[in-house]
């Protein structure tokens, strides 16, 4: 092994039913490095990672660590674990059920005995020295999904790893828990930790990595040291073509003018649910593209399900169009017209099991009632429709939706959407935890959408997006409505400002 | 040359579908059981035209057999599959609730009289109020289970433990018995027509489920909510309402078992009566490769798993297996579906056949 | 909260279970009792309908408690329950308070707490053999008289005054001899079993098996239908499919036989009086004797639920201050032949 090298991976392949997903992929970790692993979905980095930790068997390929002799076969977690290399995954893998004491210490012991006392106290010290706002007894379940990310972390960190792998860790997190985070892969770091750091945010890639490895469609692209690769250059190498999408979207939304004396779509005043956020006041006129914005956790994606009634409504009214309505449950929106895409796609979105096409057609034809259903001709055509329209990698409209990329189930579900007309559509954080490629897309759409008179509400964690999509952002702070931006306040530190509460 | 191995592909492409099918594993069950008995004793096949003791024409032999007692449990099957599909979990009270049923048909047949010399009431109004109350406790156990959160072999548990009781008190704990012999054309046959009874109500029952499964959104809206309810609930469906119904249509072949079950017979057992058929049914639904945790079913294969269930039954008997060791048999068939059907398996199997081709390539 | 909700409803249906098994015409009241699922119907009777009279003579009622199991088991059980109640009432100078369990932690805990009411008697019917020694001690230390009924246990027999059972055995030995007397050219057998290791099952079994040995008869098959009717037919027409010849159905009850009859009966195989097959059943249910009478049965042997004439006379002996000959008392116990049953018969021991 050449110096300073912790893990060498060599001509690495697998296949899936249907896909070739990882194709002779090197790649080369270092000590006290933090490498990037950067790609579309779909990409292979997920499999690649499954691979190094021995979730996944490999076809073909070497992988050789540092201070051991030969090639290392990794057949299980627990094989990759005892070779130091710790995972937190996207979605936290840990047990809700348990203490945050019991997760940080759950099949590391060796035996059956278990001194809780001190599993609790060495949990404590760890949690105080990581900053991480939970007690070692308090059940994982009842803390938010940021310190459960937070958790994770500390765990993997406290095995000793040589390789620490970090699969899209920052995507539940907010600034300062990012920031937090990164001061930790720092110090690792400094003690000469190999860190792979899989993630969607350019920015966090710029701010603490030093080298990237970027992937796609299951192949190598190359390895770049973080100085050689700009980002524009790394966002065409991601996507495999020059582009400039990324300034094309910029100012579109600019064009949308207020019909006079035109009725909003939908007006809600003091709407309120019983999910803990303030009364609220807000409306959306026709072809508007609007959004919600706030720090995690600031009641955005509350607010927006209040309006289409996925949580208990207990005060406030609904105008559709100047129209007194009641929406006391999902359906009750729909029949308004109104479509929700939700936060969090794995549990809320998808259902998993059934296919792209049943995925597709789900919401209209609940629409359409319990004697009504499409023929299996007429489903078959409306999946192939919108596979078609928006581009859907899948392998066929009969793939279980479960088995797709992240950024193409996202497709899935605004296709199901879409399906249905709404006037209004609302999108929960749709471009998380997907490619860049996909993320333009639907950007270009909700702005398309716009143009053709659809109302849409747009949310994301990604301010960026929000003003090149939004004409209007509502912005929040502490579960309630703190101030309305639109035209010239459009930018970064006027937003800023209003979520941290600076005018004041 | 090319176009061989390409015909090659193409039949192994046909025979891997075949294989994926989730009809498979109940169908080779079927098989393995017929070619089993065609070595033992072909004789077991043999179906023979004969007469009753009334004098009408009767089919006769071990298949006949099959399909005459496979009856019940393919009608329970289906209603299985739905409640295991929509809540993730199964049914345990079916025998008590066919003992209701059936306790309810007698009742309104015989009045207040046990042993009634004419009907009290005409058979299809006897039946449709067993319906009507079989339908009733099957929405009982369904509230409990959509909308207080129960587990269903929990909820399920309590009709289970009271059910046989309710059963004869229905009665004044008496046993009544029916001596008018329309009755028993629905357990046994219709006079003039050889082929038992039970196997056309059967047959009309998976014709039925089979139409609405067509003309209805049941299916779709059955296997959202039991995918993903969270998610069902967010695209307009109402995940209890559905899980309700799936528990009324199990309702609905409850009763209709009842039916046939009391009608076999004419009369009642209420302690034995479709004993322990529940697990039969729950067998059978994961005979047919469903998953007990819920999701996506297979009607079809539900119902052949109640066939090889009745199958296997019936080969035991004739090859005098002592009956109290079914169970035994039952197990060891699970035990083999359950490492059959698993994964790891699965995957192991599958590089097997990959390895394989390879070296045939090679 | 949830768990509340079901720890409730679960327990409401045990009692509404145990409630109901109490069951016959005193069911409407039944509901309404308390949840110890215990009634005292011929006290409850009683002040309602014959008041003044009555209460005078209630002074002198002979307290018993009845512990016995589920009426609901079998028509067998449903008669014997029915024949107690009948038995112990206030017109023949009993108190008389019932329990019913087919659990025997369940029963003992009745037992204890018929004992701290001071009941004169304890009648049992016990679930299991095991496990009454302690309790039945402390009948005896509080002055409580113990009489078993209908199934015996295992303790010393110092604790209880009487055991009055059936003779399983004796009535598999008169159904037996009942068949060697038809003098058949040759003994082609269907056995269908009760629930292995029951003591019906096993009386009824080892008569037949003797004979089958000692007389060379053949048995054609042997299986458990688990006193059930479906199984019955199943093992029957599976009997009948293989095409395998036989003479007589020795059914261990009347419904098993009765599941038998109708498999015959599909296939046109004649059975009853001078016909090709003998069937035979056990514990005279009345519609099991109507068969007899019409003769498309031959036999079917008693079982004999009514002990609460057996049980009268004991306590009676034991008031008057007399002394038991035999601890253990037999019943008697008939077998009905089809061609000598008369409808007198059917109505008085069919259950």
């Amino acid at each position: 092994m050449e110096n300073n090298v912790v893990l060498k991976m060599r001509n690495i392949h697998k296949i899936f039913p249907g896909v070739r997903a990882l194709q002779g992929v090197d790649f080369t970790l270092r000590k006290g490095e933090i490498h990037a692993l950067m790609g579309e979905n779909g990409a292979g980095k997920s499999t690649l990672i499954k691979v190094l930790t021995g979730v996944y068997g490999k076809e073909e390929g070497e992988i050789f660590l540092d201070g051991v002799e030969g090639a290392v076969a990794i057949h299980s977690p627990q094989d990759a674990q005892k070779l130091g290399i710790s995972t937190v995954y996207q979605e936290i893998t840990l047990c809700p059920n348990l203490s945050v004491a019991e997760n940080m210490f759950i099949g590391r012991t060796d035996g059956v005995y278990q001194n809780w006392k001190k599993m609790n106290a060495d949990t404590d010290r760890i949690l105080k020295s990581l900053d991480i706002p939970a007690k070692p007894t308090q059940q994982l379940e009842s803390c938010s999904i940021a310190v459960q990310q937070m958790i994770a972390i500390a765990r993997a960190v406290d095995m000793d790893c040589k390789v620490l792998i970090l699969d899209e860790p920052t995507s539940s997190l907010d600034e300062q828990e990012v920031a937090k985070l990164f001061k930790l892969m720092r110090d690792l770091r400094e003690r000469g930790v190999g860190i792979i750091f899989v993630t969607h945010f350019l920015d966090q890639v710029y701010e603490v990595c030093d080298r990237i490895t970027v992937m796609r469609d299951g192949k190598l692209v190359g390895e770049y040291a973080i100085s050689d690769l700009p980002r524009v250059q790394l966002v065409s190498k991601m996507l495999g073509k020059e582009l400039d999408d990324l300034s094309d979207i910029k100012g579109e939304q600019k064009a949308y003018v207020k019909e006079d004396g035109a009725v909003p779509v939908l007006e809600v005043e003091g709407l309120v649910s019983d999910a803990g956020i303030k009364p609220f006041d807000f409306h959306i006129d026709k072809g508007e593209v609007n959004g919600f914005t706030g720090l995690l956790g600031s009641g955005r994606s509350e607010c927006v399900r209040a309006i289409f009634g996925a949580d208990r409504v207990t005060g406030g009214t609904v105008k559709i169009k100047g129209k007194n309505v009641k929406i006391s449950k999902p359906l009750d929106a729909m029949k308004n017209g109104i479509a929700y895409l939700p936060e969090d796609r794995k549990i809320d979105g998808i259902v998993g099991d059934l296919s792209v096409r049943d995925n597709i057609i789900l919401a209209k034809q609940v629409l359409r009632g319990f004697f009504k259903p499409f023929s299996k001709a007429e489903a078959n055509k409306i999946a192939d429709e919108y596979i078609k329209l928006l581009s859907i990698k899948t392998a066929s409209k009969d793939t279980p939706i479960k088995s797709l990329s992240g950024g193409n189930q996202q497709k899935v579900i605004l296709a199901r959407w879409l399906f249905t007309h709404p006037e209004y559509l609302i999108l929960d954080e749709p471009t998380r935890g997907i490619d860049v490629g996909t993320k333009i897309d639907i950007q270009k759409l909700v702005l398309k959408l716009a143009s053709e008179g659809m109302s849409v509400t747009f949310i994301s964690s990604e301010l960026d997006e929000m003003l090149r999509t939004c004409s209007r952002l509502v912005v929040m702070r502490d579960r309630k409505v703190v101030g309305e931006l639109t035209g010239d306040d459009l930018n970064q530190n006027k937003v800023m400002s209003t979520i941290a509460g600076g005018d004041k | 040359m090319q176009t061989n191995e390409a015909k090659k592909s193409n039949e192994s492409n046909f025979l891997m579908k075949i294989v994926k099918n989730q009809c498979f594993i109940p169908l080779a069950a079927l098989l393995l059981l017929a070619l089993f008995n065609l070595i033992a004793d072909p004789s077991f096949f043999k179906i023979t035209l004969g007469y009753n003791s009334a004098g009408n024409p009767v089919l006769s032999g071990f298949l006949v057999t099959i399909l005459d007692s496979g009856s019940e449990l393919a009608i329970l099957a289906i209603g299985m599959t739905l409640v295991t599909a929509a809540t993730g979990g199964q049914d345990i009270s079916v025998g008590a609730a066919i003992a209701i049923s059936g306790s309810v048909l007698l009742r309104v047949l015989c009045g207040s009289n046990s042993r009634p010399e004419t009907l009290q009431a005409p058979i299809i109004v006897a039946f449709l109020v067993s319906c009507v109350v079989a339908m009733l406790f099957g929405a009982f156990n369904g509230v409990l289970v959509a909308y207080f959160k129960i587990q269903p072999m929990i909820a399920t548990l309590i009709l289970y433990t009271a059910g046989r009781s309710i059963a004869a008190w229905i009665n004044n704990n008496e046993l009544p018995v029916i001596s008018d012999t329309t009755f028993t054309y629905f357990g046994e046959f219709i006079p003039g027509i050889p082929i038992p009874t039970p196997f056309f109500i059967a047959v009309a029952c998976m014709i039925l489920i089979g139409i609405v499964l067509k003309v209805t959104n049941l299916r779709l809206f059955t296997q959202a909510v039991g995918i993903n309810e969270s998610s069902s609930r967010l695209n307009g469906l109402n995940p209890a309402f559905i899980k309700v119904l799936s528990f009324v249509i199990l309702g609905l072949c409850v009763a209709v078992v009842g039916l046939i079950k009391v009608s076999r017979i004419s009369t009642i057992n209420y302690s034995v009566i479709a004993k322990d058929i529940e697990m039969d049914a729950i067998l059978a639904v994961a005979l047919g490769g469903n998953a007990l945790s819920g999701g996506k079913f297979n009607m079809a294969a539900s119902i052949i798993g109640a066939y090889v269930i009745q199958f296997l039954t019936t080969t035991l008997y004739k090859f005098q297996v002592q009956s109290d060791a079914l169970p035994a048999y039952k197990a060891m068939v699970v035990i083999m579906l359950v490492v059959v059907s698993a994964p790891v398996v699965r995957e192991k199997f599958s590089s097997l056949t990959k390895k394989l081709k390879v070296k045939e390539v090679a | 909260m949830k768990k509340k909700l079901l720890s409730v409803l679960l327990s409401t249906a045990m009692v509404a279970a145990l409630a109901t098994g109490c069951g016959s015409s005193e069911e409407a009241a039944a509901p309404a009792e308390e949840a110890t699922a215990e009634e005292a119907p011929a006290a409850e009777e009683a002040p309602a309908e014959e008041a003044p009279a009555e209460e005078a003579a209630s002074g002198e009622l002979i307290k018993v408690g009845i512990i016995n199991n589920d009426p609901n088991e079998s028509g067998y059980r449903t008669a014997n329950d029915k024949d107690l109640k009948a038995t112990f009432t206030a017109e023949n100078g009993y108190d008389a308070s019932f329990a019913y369990s087919l659990k025997n932690d369940e029963q003992i805990t009745a037992a204890q707490k018929f004992i701290q009411d001071g009941v004169d008697y304890l009648l049992l019917s016990a679930a299991d053999t095991a496990g009454w020694d302690s309790v039945l001690q402390d009948a005896q230390d509080a002055g409580i008289r113990v009489i078993l009924f209908d199934r015996t246990i295992d303790a010393d027999e110092s604790l209880y005054e009487a055991s009055i059972v059936s003779d399983m055995d004796k009535e598999g030995e008169t159904a037996v001899n009942w068949l060697k007397d038809q003098g058949l050219s040759e003994y082609k057998i269907i056995h269908l079993q009760g629930v292995m290791g029951s003591a019906a099952q096993q009386g009824r079994s080892g008569a037949l098996d003797a004979a089958v040995a000692s007389d060379g008869w053949t048995l054609v098959t042997q299986q458990t239908a688990e006193w059930n009717a479906e199984k019955a037919q199943q093992i029957v027409q599976s009997v009948i499919d293989s095409g395998e010849s036989f003479n007589v159905i020795y059914a261990e009850n009347d419904d098993m036989a009765k599941g038998a009859v109708a498999a015959l009966d599909k296939a046109n195989i004649s059975h009853g009086v001078g016909k090709d097959v003998i069937v035979m059943g056990f514990d005279c249910n009345k519609w099991a004797l109507e068969e007899l009478l019409a003769q498309n049965w031959n036999y079917d042997g008693q079982c004999n639920p009514f002990q609460g004439v057996y049980i009268d006379e004991v306590i009676k002996k034991l008031e008057a201050g007399e002394t038991l000959s035999e601890k253990v008392i037999i019943m008697d116990e008939k077998g009905f032949d089809a061609t000598t049953i008369t409808q007198d018969e059917v109505d008085i021991y069919g259950i």
